[in-house]
């Protein structure tokens, strides 16, 4: 059977699912960044797919993903300087005990 | 015919270890599964004849953000509590299941216009085209650095010791 768009875009959506889980149900605060990096992915493969099979001449997803993939990068660097900084002050980086600001 | 096979193993590799990540008690672990995934979604742009993301990816992801992740958690060893999972565990997996039910639905029953032109290879000079060339992204290849410049600050901002 050949590889068509459905089969790119199910694998993306599945990662998404996987990481939309992870970012919502664990803990750890790093755990929850590599959760979001795999969302990130997920809708990289979409983006290219789409790109390949609508429009292959035009390589526009492929411009897109890798402007994803640098804003990526910037995030998970911030995001991971912020979790050093709480464990710093607060000797934890359990997500469920950073909860100043909840109601 | 490669390309399925290829396509399938990779594929398998992908969901595997994005899993791992998940689900895996060990954090340390999971930050392995997870540089393990991102090297099987370089492979899946190679099968979507995205050589250069290819490379860009394997570049960035495995060779930067991977380490950063890795150094984050050797800062912050947190041995007894690992990779546990808070009171939202259900509903984050109803939520994730709707999710990709409803778009497995929408992609099953949408008409999509699919070419049949072969896609152009290699892509490197086509998207130095599309970044640089005229009517291309140049823009936001100018505001790139600018938001990477703020990125290094505030990261070295936040994370120095006072």
């Amino acid at each position: 059977m050949a590889i068509g768009l459905g089969h790119y875009i199910l694998l993306a959506t599945l990662l998404f699912a996987i990481g939309l889980y992870g970012a919502l149900a664990k803990r750890n605060a790093i755990v929850i960044l590599m959760c979001i990096e795999l969302m990130l992915n997920a809708v990289n493969i979409a983006m290219v797919g789409f790109s390949r099979f609508v429009t292959p001449a035009l390589l526009t997803g492929q411009v897109f993903a890798i402007f994803i993939i640098v804003v990526a990068a910037a995030e998970a660097t911030v995001g991971l300087a912020i979790v050093i900084a709480i464990y710093r002050n607060r000797q934890t980086i359990d997500a469920s005990q950073i909860d100043l600001l909840k109601w | 015919m490669a390309l399925s096979i290829a396509f399938w193993i990779l594929a398998i590799v992908a969901i595997v270890s994005a899993l791992s990540v998940v689900l895996l008690r060990n954090v340390f672990r999971s930050a392995l599964a997870l540089i393990l995934c991102f090297l099987s979604v370089a492979g899946i742009y190679v099968t979507l004849q995205a050589d250069f993301l290819a490379a860009v990816q394997v570049l960035v992801y495995v060779g930067a953000i991977s380490i950063l992740i890795i150094l984050a958690l050797m800062l912050t060893r947190n041995v007894p509590q690992g990779s546990p999972t808070n009171t939202l565990r259900i509903p984050a997996l109803l939520v994730a299941v709707f999710f990709f039910i409803v778009v497995a639905w929408a992609l099953a029953n949408t008409p999509w216009q699919l070419s049949t032109t072969a896609p152009v290879t290699p892509t490197t000079a086509v998207i130095g085209e599309k970044l640089f060339g005229v009517s291309g992204f140049i823009l936001p290849v100018e505001i790139t650095p600018i938001l990477l410049l703020a990125a290094i600050l505030g990261a070295i901002v936040i994370a120095r010791e006072k």
